[in-house]
């Protein structure tokens, strides 16, 4: 599973070691409450009270899905470097995946690896796919995309600032694979909304 | 790491008293207590087996040097596993290492090596020679 190339140099990277969350079981708890509130009410803009010290560049809501989410059992493949990895692989143990189409849980920071070449799951097992971690620069309700699906009683408006231009296109490939398909959480600093492959994504007028 | 693994919150607190205060610490991790679960293997050499699950306690530290300690220890003395763990990063530290070897480990080590011969010695007095009653014979 740990992949050679991926896999952190402790030594050099055990004294930027920092704390994860300072409650363990509370916190995850509640940043747990908040991703499914996030999955069931599409677009809605959840907020991660629960601080922990994660190194650059990842932001409180990422790093408190993160250790909430990842475990032994799920390899992760992330772009935020080093520092993020062996912070990550000291907090929750999760092995890391050398391809992101072989990872359960995926984080970027940067671009996005494409929807596409991540693991959907099967007709099967629809719930093995991967979850996509994104980062992104700003999340703001009322305003921007126009989302409906499962969980939105009319539509949601919710923009996001920091998406690659083609994230429209290939979101709507993404939901025709239904009932395969990957979710996304978007995160920005301590809030985030998610994006379960039910919803569509209608531009704004 | 043994040794501070075997010396109790207590006597690792008593030691600590003849050194100048130990520099600020941040837990990283813990401490927490879990399980873990023991292996054996049968003559020493056999296949693995599950032996059983004991309690663990672990614990990380980061001082301000920026050392990393680390502790595992058996049971539930959370703060055997800070105290461990503090005493990890600091041996790391050279301007700590020579100090706390000779004021800490040593006499813990010394401690510890003492109560082992006394219960060996304890358990020497009952010991049976089987063989003696081929021999009477």
């Amino acid at each position: 599973m740990t992949a050679p190339g991926n896999t952190a140099g402790t030594e050099d990277v055990l004294d930027a070691l920092a704390p994860g969350f300072a409650d363990p079981v509370l916190d995850a708890q509640r940043c747990f409450r908040a991703l499914l509130d996030a999955m069931a009410r599409p677009g809605r803009v959840q907020r991660i009270a629960a601080p922990c010290g994660a190194p650059a560049p990842l932001g409180p809501a990422a790093a408190a899905a993160l250790l909430t989410l990842t475990d032994a059992g799920t390899p992760v493949w992330l772009d935020a470097g080093a520092a993020v990895a062996s912070w990550l692989r000291f907090h929750t143990g999760c092995p890391l995946a050398a391809d992101p189409g072989a990872a359960s849980f995926v984080l970027a920071c940067g671009a996005p690896p494409p929807l596409a070449a991540l693991d959907a799951g099967t007709e099967e097992e629809p719930h093995h796919s991967t979850t996509l971690i994104l980062q992104v620069a700003g999340l703001a309700e009322g305003e921007g995309w126009r989302l409906t699906g499962p969980g939105i009683a009319r539509e949601h408006r919710l923009a996001v600032q920091g998406l690659p231009s083609e994230f429209v296109a290939t979101w709507a490939a993404n939901r025709m694979r239904f009932p395969r398909g990957v979710d996304v959480i978007l995160c920005a600093g301590d809030r985030l909304a998610a994006l379960p492959r039910t919803v569509a994504i209608g531009e704004p007028a | 790491m043994g040794v501070l693994a075997r010396a109790s919150a207590a006597a690792i607190t008593d030691q600590l008293q003849a050194v100048p205060e130990l520099p600020a610490h941040i837990r990283l991790r813990g401490p927490e207590t879990g399980l873990v679960m023991v292996r054996g293997r049968q003559g020493g050499d056999g296949a693995p087996f599950n032996l059983g699950e004991m309690t663990v306690t672990r614990c990380t530290v980061r001082l301000a040097g920026g050392q990393v300690g680390h502790a595992y220890v058996a049971g539930r003395d959370a703060r055997q596993a800070e105290l461990a763990a503090v005493l990890d990063a600091a041996l790391q530290d050279p301007a700590w290492q020579g100090v706390l070897m000779t004021q800490v480990i040593a006499p813990l080590a010394k401690d510890q090596a003492r109560r082992a011969t006394q219960q060996a010695r304890k358990a020497a007095a009952t010991r049976v020679d089987f063989f003696t009653l081929a021999t009477m014979r």
